[in-house]
């Protein structure tokens, strides 16, 4: 899809497996140049999504970045070690989470 | 709530010379801006790059007078609500905020307006602005399977970009309608008094075909694949694609000013598109909130950056800092620039016209958040739904996150399209604050300021 001509200096998380990264450079970026096209499902159809503008328009690279539902990754830059997720459907309650 | 002179929101080209030229006048000025360094999109990490043109150069220009200039600057700030007397509400390191100003300066920018082809809402397919962003902030280059389709200035110009980075595409699909050129021909003496932007123009066309990329006049495009994109049909001719980049020009960004009040809007026939009602100078019809750069038309990076200085100008005026008289000298100079680099936009409006709504297939999504189709919008318009703001009742589009950011303009034009009326007179989405989704978290700080 993309290939970088930049080096990366730091490692995140996404859905479990470490993607070269680099500070400071937005979240949506990053995952893009690892290769990961879909960042969400739908609330409506669970249709798996990616982004679309890169600009905070879209709203479809809606992730889950260190346990916040609802992300928009072109906005998140990237720290060494955050630990992201797909979206999966609309911003849902823990009560396991509520309670703690 | 911390009060100022001057608020400015955006830093983009519009946004950093009006901060700059507010600065220079003496007063005091806070300047709003959703990412996380000065530019804008144009000039998106126009302080990290080496300049390459001199586009290139006019942002890291802007760029160092706005960084020096002393406006109180907050990057990563999404402003969400204007209310009357000049307070402004927005949300900042997870925590809402408020200041009172004399003066806003709304420069919010364009959006691209949708490519609803069959398929567009599947992984791999972006907009050719998305890209532009991938590469500026992190030197991505499209790899693999790997083409750009629709029209306009910038999918040239990011083409070109990729070419002189070492980067290729499979192909460049043009939509454009034919007969772009007759049609934009008696545009073309006026434009002529700002030849560099129709040479340029010619020049990226060129190296396009000078590099081997094959470009291929098609006037229907589909993406498909089964859950992400793996192939493209040109008018019926399939292709294997992992990476669609679609582009159809610019449209204002208006989503703040449609939800404050009394805030004017007009139907530009020429642009296709709703822009607030400007005076010469940037006022909108609500007293005190002005705007300046895209957001009020477009007209590019440099008519950007000059509307900026001259809204800067008449606020200085309506702040008691100038008279009208003074104002006027002082504008001259900065006026008859602004007009030229005007010039050239009749001509690139007839050149490139939008895309047809009314070719959007029935089973296409229009509305991405809501997965609303062109066929439920065309049967809403049956059982009698008027405008975009009904079609919210019928169909749920435009009430997605995005709030129609995305679809505003192409469930406008169906709409439109299906009623056989006017566009100017099909009423847009309205829209509402707060204008970004926010969380009670951020809002319940404000108890705390």
């Amino acid at each position: 899809m993309f290939r970088r001509t930049e080096p990366t200096d730091c490692t995140i998380r996404w859905e479990g497996r470490d993607i070269p990264a680099r500070a400071g450079e937005s979240l949506a970026v990053a995952l893009l140049a690892a290769g990961v096209a879909a960042f969400r499902q739908t609330p409506v159809t669970g249709a798996e999504r990616g982004p679309l503008c890169l600009m905070g328009a879209c709203f479809d690279c809606l992730v889950e970045l260190d346990g916040q539902q609802n992300v928009q990754a072109c906005l998140a830059p990237v720290r060494p070690g955050m630990v992201a997720a797909m979206q999966r459907g609309a911003r849902h309650f823990d009560l396991a989470e509520d309670a703690a | 709530m911390t009060q100022v002179d001057i608020l400015v929101l955006g830093a983009g080209p519009a946004g950093m010379a009006a901060a700059t030229e507010a600065r220079a006048r003496g007063f005091s000025v806070l300047v709003l801006d959703e990412n996380a360094r000065p530019g804008g999109q144009v000039h998106r990490a126009v302080e990290q790059r080496e300049a390459k043109d001199g586009q290139d150069r006019d942002g890291a220009k802007l760029a160092a007078a706005f960084r020096a200039c002393g406006a109180d600057y907050r990057p990563n700030a999404t402003l969400w609500a204007v209310e009357p007397e000049g307070k402004v509400f927005w949300s900042e390191g997870g925590a809402a905020r408020s200041a009172r100003a004399r003066r806003l300066i709304l420069c919010a920018g364009a959006t691209e307006r949708p490519v609803p082809i069959p398929g567009w809402t599947l992984p791999g397919v972006m907009t050719v602005g998305a890209a532009q962003i991938a590469l500026k902030t992190a030197g991505l280059l499209p790899e693999g399977k790997a083409w750009i389709a629709g029209q306009g200035p910038l999918l040239w110009l990011y083409a070109n970009q990729v070419v002189a980075k070492g980067g290729r595409v499979e192909g460049i699909v043009d939509l454009s309608p034919p007969g772009g050129l007759a049609r934009a021909a008696w545009h073309l003496p006026n434009a002529l008094r700002a030849p560099e932007y129709l040479v340029k123009g010619l020049a990226w066309q060129q190296r396009i075909r000078n590099a081997g990329i094959p470009i291929r006049r098609a006037t229907r495009l589909v993406a498909e694949g089964d859950g992400r994109l793996e192939r493209i049909v040109i008018d019926g001719w399939s292709r294997s694609a992992e990476l669609l980049l679609l582009h159809d020009g610019v449209v204002p960004n208006t989503q703040v000013t449609r939800a404050i009040p009394g805030c004017a809007h007009d139907w530009d026939a020429a642009q296709r598109c709703w822009k607030p009602r400007l005076d010469d100078w940037g006022n909108t019809t609500v007293e005190g909130v002005m705007v300046a750069g895209d957001s009020g038309g477009i007209g590019g990076a440099r008519v950007a950056a000059l509307a900026g200085r001259l809204a800067a100008i008449e606020a200085a005026r309506a702040l008691g800092k100038l008279t009208a008289d003074q104002r006027n000298a002082e504008a001259g100079r900065i006026r008859l620039e602004w007009k030229r680099q005007r010039a050239p936009r009749r001509f690139l409006d007839a050149l490139f016209p939008p895309l047809p709504e009314a070719a959007i297939a029935d089973s296409t999504i229009v509305c991405r958040c809501e997965e609303v189709t062109a066929g439920k919008l065309r049967g809403a318009v049956a059982l009698g739904c008027l405008g975009a703001n009904q079609t919210k009742a019928f169909t749920r589009a435009g009430m997605g996150p995005c709030q129609g950011r995305i679809c505003g303009p192409a469930v406008h034009g169906v709409i439109a399209t299906a009623r056989g009326v006017d566009p100017a007179t099909v009423d847009p989405f309205r829209t509402r604050f707060p204008t970004k989704p926010l969380t009670l978290g951020e809002l319940a700080a404000l108890a705390a300021e």
